[in-house]
Parts: structure tokens; C-alpha cells; sequence
């Protein structure tokens, strides 16, 4: 078995409108910054996992995005594994 | 009848919907502990109460959702059985898929606790037969993450088989964007299952249960599904 570290960044899906992006995009424009655009909040994730390969964690931690981590229905997220 | 409400870690309206069910309503009524791998062979209706079930760590309901009682609710609901989520109990409901769409954050990103009004949409339901079809509800809300959202083939059939059970209006029952607290599609406050078996609904019927109170506009809930259980 080995150890990886998995990164996990989940967004709102593309189409659903991110309320604190936008909250933080007004206040950005009401300060020095009126040319920033598209604001989106999301959530990053860490988590160690041991697994026979590569592709095994990250099939392991694809699963568990989809079960727990994130929210299928307005949650995107992308994977980023590498061996500790 | 019997009420089971499941209290989780962090449920706060556990003891609300106990009062509404067995005080205002005077049924029996049941705590059953989150932990419980089985359920009492008695009941008849099981509520999912409001709350902060493992503090909304990650997303509201998502953990909740894994406790071991679900997996004996999903199997109970899917045998026809009554489930009620309130609040965070509809949280939960969504997370565990009982109920489809996902509850976002308010579009005003504040925690809102007021009351607000309901047209009751469908009142065939086992949660609904005691109401007027189109009858106005005050019920309070006491959330931040209510803003209901679906996809549009969701939504088509919600609205196609008659699963909105509620949605925000105004005082003489307009379901207007004015009167929608939190940005939910459609001002939706409540839907049902294709069954009819399950409903979840962000207001909370068991705070407007008692007379003392000055409004026991949420009993009708509670005298609906005391009625359609008697009636079996």
C-alpha cells in the first residue's frame, strides 16, 4: 500500500449563481478593484489516503466526492492526487 | 398513532416537534437516537427535525444523512412509510436522496428567523388532508441555508405530478417574489416524494403547533398525518 495526498477544489456548478461570489464581487468593486469579474467561492479539501496505486485512490476519492464531499446537484470538483 | 423523532447531534427542534406531536396534538410520541440501528416497530411517522446536525460542517444534512438511524428511515420511506423533515430535517432528506434538489444558501446570505406565509398547493397528501387547498399558513422560517434549487427537468415534474406541497406567498396567499425569503425556485418552501410518502418543508409547522404561542397554524400538519394514519 502507499500514501497519497489528495487535493480536492469543489466549485458551484457552472449556471448556478454564487451568492457570496457575487456579495464579494460588489464589495471588490465598491473598493479599488471595479475591474474584477466572475467571482466564484468555493471549498478546498485535503485528505491522505492509502491505496495500491495511483488510480485506486483516485478512483477511492472520486467516489467519495460523489457520496459525501461534494454535492453532485450544484457541485463541481476536481482531484488533484499525488504519492506522500 | 406514533411519532419517531430522530434526534441527531445538533437537532434543536427535536423537543419543538415532541411538544407539537404529543402536547398540541396529544398522539404518542418518541425520541429515537440518531445511533439506533433499528426502529421501534410502533411508529408511524418519523420527523426529521430542524436543527444544525454536526454543526452543517461540510454542507447542512450531509453528515446527518450517513448516521446509522437513515439507513433504517430510507428503507422505512421506501416501504411507504410517513417521513416528515423540517428544516434541517429537509436537509437531510435531500442529502440522502429521499427528496430530490438540494437546499442553497439564501440568496441574501443572512440567516433569516421570521414568520413568513404558505399556500398549501396539494392537499391530498397524508401531511395535508386536514388543510383548505390554497390555505395560507403563518409558519416561521429559521435558516440560512433555504434556498431551494433544482434542475429544470426536476422542476417539470414536480410541478407535472403536484409534489409542491407549499410555497412562500403573501399574507392573502400571492406566491410573489416579494414574499419569497430566501431565493427558492419557483418560492418553493415544500416538496413530496413521487410517492407522496415523504415530504420536506424549510418552515416549521411544530414552532406555530401550541395556541399559547398566538399561532397553531403549523397543527394542521400534525392533524393531517394524525388522520390519514387513523384512517388506514
Amino acid at each position: 500500500m502507499n500514501l497519497y495526498q489528495a487535493k480536492i477544489t469543489i466549485t458551484l456548478r457552472k449556471g448556478i449563481l454564487d451568492v457570496q461570489g457575487k456579495t464579494v464581487e460588489n464589495a471588490l468593486h465598491s473598493i479599488e478593484f471595479p475591474t474584477i469579474r466572475n467571482v466564484r467561492i468555493g471549498k478546498h479539501v485535503e485528505l491522505n489516503i492509502e491505496a495500491e496505486s495511483k488510480d485506486k485512490a483516485f478512483a477511492m476519492v472520486e467516489d467519495a466526492c460523489k457520496k459525501l464531499i461534494a454535492n453532485p446537484i450544484i457541485e463541481d470538483f476536481v482531484i488533484n492526487i499525488e504519492e506522500k | 398513532m406514533t411519532f419517531g423523532v430522530v434526534a441527531f447531534p445538533g437537532s434543536n427542534c427535536d423537543h419543538d416537534a415532541y411538544h407539537a406531536t404529543a402536547k398540541n396534538l396529544g398522539a404518542s410520541s418518541q425520541f429515537i437516537w440518531h445511533k439506533e440501528s433499528s426502529l421501534p416497530d410502533e411508529i408511524d411517522c418519523i420527523i426529521l427535525p430542524g436543527g444544525f446536525s454536526y454543526g452543517d460542517y461540510l454542507r447542512c444534512g450531509a453528515i446527518a444523512r450517513f448516521s446509522p438511524v437513515m439507513k433504517e428511515v430510507i428503507s422505512f420511506a421506501n416501504k411507504g412509510g410517513l417521513v416528515i423533515g423540517i428544516c434541517n430535517g429537509f436537509q437531510i432528506l435531500a442529502e440522502a436522496e429521499l427528496l430530490p434538489g438540494t437546499l442553497q444558501r439564501n440568496q441574501n446570505l443572512n440567516f433569516i428567523c421570521k414568520d413568513i406565509f404558505l399556500k398549501t398547493l396539494n392537499n391530498s397528501l397524508p401531511f395535508t388532508s386536514q388543510l383548505e387547498l390554497g390555505k395560507v399558513l403563518r409558519i416561521p422560517i429559521a435558516h440560512g441555508e433555504g434556498n431551494y434549487f433544482a434542475d429544470e427537468d426536476t422542476l417539470k415534474r414536480l410541478e407535472g405530478e403536484n409534489r409542491i406541497a407549499f410555497k412562500y406567498c403573501d399574507s392573502s396567499g400571492n406566491i410573489i417574489e416579494s414574499a419569497n425569503p430566501n431565493g427558492s425556485i419557483f418560492n418553493i418552501a415544500g416538496i413530496t416524494n413521487d410517492k407522496g410518502n415523504v415530504l420536506g418543508m424549510m418552515p416549521h409547522p411544530e414552532r406555530y403547533s401550541d395556541e399559547i404561542l398566538g399561532c397553531n397554524d403549523g397543527l394542521g400538519i400534525f392533524k393531517s398525518i394524525e388522520n390519514f394514519i387513523n384512517k388506514i
